[in-house]
């Protein structure tokens, strides 16, 4: 075991960890472990573009583009935090430009924008072109240009360090981040970084689906470390469903394509997006778009031999057109599918996209161990985090935005704690849980393979809690997850050896991913109501009076080691917008 | 090999392998396998699949991995094409196995797969990727600008000036380029395709004001005079990069000083 002693840790190297790291590094000694080299995170797949109100192509402004996130996330947003995303968004995009991104250009020489779902004009008059883009790669160009940044700013990379536990120490009453336990994927070996302060950048958690937009590396880690450390994760319930991933392989293809004029049809042609959307139509918020398309799937309406897919339609675009703003997504459709985008529609599906919840941050990226409480020296931004500013659901082109803003704000919050204070103590024997959990996974015996539990855990996924719930299916999905759980405990691992052990991080991975996935079921059979990315059948209203507050969900262990998990909830912060019908 | 045929053949004769009436297909994997913890020999080792062409060689690598042999070992993250990780020799030539699919490398005969050329190998198609992204480093890959007063706003810049650059921008520092490069194969302290790709993007950029800092870097014994002018690396290329164009316009800026 080594020890490592820095001020700032950041854990992940995606577009917020990166954000976080250009800030941090220049305050404080920073260290940034990461379980892939940084150019390989998922915030390179993001293609569509970054929502700022810069109204260089047309009138715009950030109070119009708060109410559009506020609404968008079916007002579950803490309406603070939205505004800020809004008016810092401007100097984001700006920031980035600075840095080197290589933006769309206006014929005036200025950043472009284009039309994305739910960014609309003077509160929802019609769409709006407030995404900030370069062709259908935008976040691969934010990716490389935080990257190139960290290189230029000498930031210290440990590439390839798996990080699995999370060190509070309780110091006169409060409980205090003093570090983190990794392992390095090169050699087995663990290593304890103490730090100051931490910030949790790691993404989302979407390999427990099966039909997903998400890399096979997803798997929620900086969530189940805290979790299981006894910190809450707020919202988990709320995941955003894409409607336009690849038919049956979940490649996203941007929805920037039907802000460039792509149009969603049904088996018989039908433009039918007209019908559960009026204004928006193609562009209506996500959640919107992914239960449209699974109504016309339901009702017979649905594409091909089994009915289950619908299309994206591109055909009546300009090739010129398709080449110069989506020359990745056609690409994709070609490689894939076989398929021409100019003469051809696209087969798509709604794929499993975005986690809206995450570990609940105040605007600062200070942690919450309640719902007031901070936990001194912890942080977290981007996916990982909730802050809430996507609420129920979010918007398009506001997750670039807000691993930049409070990316950003994470690292200089952190930063400048870390000049304050001193390092907390480590505990005794710091790796204990960490050393212990991976020697167990490398001697057992049992029976169980990872890849069949995790088969079986995206299957129950997809099949019970995605765009469609009941209480019947949420409750098959919690007992479902409750046997995987316990098949858990008798998995092993074929590779025994220490270096580049990927069986063994696969089967780590996957316990993560069955602790998510549970409070994920757990936090949608509590809310009986229907709201943005949760859709249940059985409640199909918005319900304000009971249920316009946060999830909670914390991991409780009773004497007898009995593992469950505790519900509280936590107030949404409202501002100016009242609630009103989600219309678009 | 003793794999069944499917009936329809298109016009260009190469028939699709397959069961009439099954997507799928028996076919051979043939993997390097390394792992310095058991013996200091790389040997190859091959694995039969039934799997439908249509897939990707990474699916057929997940199937070896989950089903039958958990000990081998690639990288891999985004799987279609954008993260880079999965750069690797297939059928000796440098694709990545997430956009490689299986009936587009003639599974008929044994589809070989091995680590990239040039690089050490850690453990089966992994390989040291550091001397890679040093090189890179090397090449000062970011926006450098001399302006004492930053704008308020962004800068301008016109469509023009920022096409000039886009091609290289596509780069996702996956190193199929880099490692299919027999010059690279001979001097590891060659900067190598990737590096010059990278340097090409910020030199041909109108905001940066370093394209002469670079260019002198890339004057050195080590940089763009060696290419060879091989096409390997526009070849291997898994975002279409012209890779070798690119090199060329920084020699020819070497020349010129003009850029």
């Amino acid at each position: 075991m080594k020890i490592h002693k820095y001020d700032t840790v950041i854990v992940g190297a995606g577009g917020a960890g990166m954000r976080a790291a250009i800030e941090s590094t220049k305050r404080s000694r920073t260290a940034v472990l990461t379980k892939l080299y940084p150019t390989r995170s998922h915030t390179g797949a993001a293609q569509g573009g970054m929502a700022a109100a810069l109204a260089n192509v047309e009138e715009d402004n950030w109070e119009w583009h708060t109410f559009d996130t506020i609404k968008g996330g079916d007002y579950l947003v803490d309406q603070d935090a939205a505004e800020i995303l809004a008016k810092e968004a401007i100097d984001a995009v700006l920031d980035l430009e600075k840095m080197g991104l290589p933006f769309n250009r206006t014929p005036d020489g200025t950043i472009d924008q284009r039309r994305f779902g739910g960014h609309s004009r003077n509160h929802g008059e019609a769409p709006v072109r407030r995404s900030c883009y370069a062709a259908d790669r935008t976040g691969h160009m934010i990716l490389q240009t935080l990257y190139q940044n960290c290189v230029k700013e000498g930031v210290e990379f440990f590439n390839e360090f798996y990080v699995l536990d999370q060190l509070l120490v309780e110091v006169d009453g409060v409980k205090k981040s003093a570090g983190v336990v990794a392992y390095e994927l090169a050699t087995g070996e663990i290593h304890v970084f103490q730090a100051k302060a931490v910030i949790y950048a790691s993404g989302g958690t979407g390999k427990f689906f099966k039909v997903t937009s998400n890399a096979h590396t997803l798997t929620g880690d900086g969530q189940a470390a805290v979790y299981r450390r006894g910190l809450p994760l707020e919202d988990m319930e709320f995941f955003q469903f894409h409607p336009t991933g690849i038919w049956r392989m979940g490649i996203l293809l941007t929805e920037g394509a039907r802000g460039e004029g792509g149009i969603l049809r049904n088996k018989d042609g039908e433009r039918f997006m007209e019908k559960y959307a009026p204004v928006m139509k193609d562009l209506a918020s996500r959640d919107v778009v992914s239960r449209s398309i699974y109504t016309e799937i339901r009702e017979g309406r649905g594409c091909g031999p089994e009915g289950d897919h619908v299309y994206l339609d591109l055909t009546h675009l300009p090739p010129e057109q398709l080449d110069a703003k989506l020359p990745d997504i056609t690409e994709f459709a070609r490689t894939y599918l076989g398929i021409e985008p100019y003469t051809d529609p696209i087969p798509i599906q709604p794929t499993a996209h975005y986690a809206m919840g995450g570990i609940p941050t105040n605007v600062e990226g200070e942690v919450l161990a309640d719902n007031t409480t901070v936990v001194p020296g912890l942080y977290a931004a981007g996916e990982v985090a909730c802050v809430s500013v996507h609420g129920a659901n979010r918007l398009g082109t506001n997750s670039l935005l807000d691993i930049n803003v409070f990316g950003k704000r994470a690292g200089i919050a952190a930063a400048e704690y870390s000049a304050t204070v001193g390092h907390v103590e480590l505990p005794e024997d710091p790796a204990s849980l960490v050393v212990g959990q991976i020697e167990r996974l490398r001697a057992a015996t049992g029976n169980e393979r990872v890849a069949d539990i995790r088969r079986e855990l995206q299957e129950c996924m997809d099949a019970n809690v995605m765009v469609f719930r009941t209480e019947q299916t949420i409750k098959t999905a919690v007992e479902k997850i409750a046997e995987l759980r316990e098949r858990y405990l008798n998995v092993s691992v074929q590779d025994k050896g220490k270096r580049f052990n990927t069986d063994l991080l696969e089967a780590v991975e996957l316990g993560n991913l069955l602790d998510l996935a549970e409070v994920m079921a757990v936090s949608a059979l509590a809310r009986k109501e229907s709201r943005g990315g949760h859709y249940r059948e059985d409640y199909p209203n918005r319900d304000d009076v009971n249920f316009m507050r946060h999830t909670m969900a914390y991991r409780e262990v009773g004497d007898d080691g009995t593992e469950s998990i505790r519900l509280d909830y936590k107030p949404v912060v409202q501002t100016r917008y009242q609630p009103m019908e989600r219309k678009y | 090999m003793a794999t069944p045929t499917l009936d329809k053949a298109d016009a260009a004769g190469t028939a699709e392998p397959g069961f009439a009436d099954s997507p799928y297909i028996t076919a051979t994997f043939r993997i390097r396998r390394f792992n310095p913890e058991n013996s200091a020999e790389a040997v190859w080792e091959d694995f039969q699949l039934e799997i439908d062409p249509k897939e990707r060689v990474l699916d057929a690598l997940h199937k070896i991995k989950w089903d039958l042999d958990g000990t081998l070992t690639f990288r891999r993250s985004c799987a279609h094409g954008i993260c880079g990780s999965d750069a690797m020799r297939i059928n000796g030539k440098n694709r990545l196995a997430c956009k490689t699919l299986i009936k587009d490398i003639n599974p008929a005969k044994p589809i070989t797969v091995e680590p990239i050329k040039g690089l050490t190998v850690l453990k089966d198609l992994v390989v040291d990727m550091e001397p890679f992204f040093q090189a890179y480093r090397d090449v000062m890959p970011f926006l450098v600008t001399k302006e004492t007063n930053e704008p308020t706003r962004e800068r301008l810049q016109s469509a023009e000036d920022r096409e000039r650059f886009d091609d290289t921008t596509k780069c996702i520092l996956c190193a199929a380029c880099t490692s299919s490069c027999p010059v690279f194969w001979n001097d590891g302290q060659y900067f190598g395709p990737a590096a010059i790709v990278n340097a090409h993007r910020f030199i041909f950029d109108s905001r940066d004001d370093a394209g002469e800092q670079r260019l002198e870097i890339l004057n050195d014994k080590d940089g763009v005079w060696r290419c060879r002018t091989t096409f390997n690396c526009t070849d291997a290329c898994p975002r279409g990069i012209e890779v070798t164009k690119a090199i060329q316009e920084v020699k020819r800026a070497l020349i010129t000083r003009r850029f």
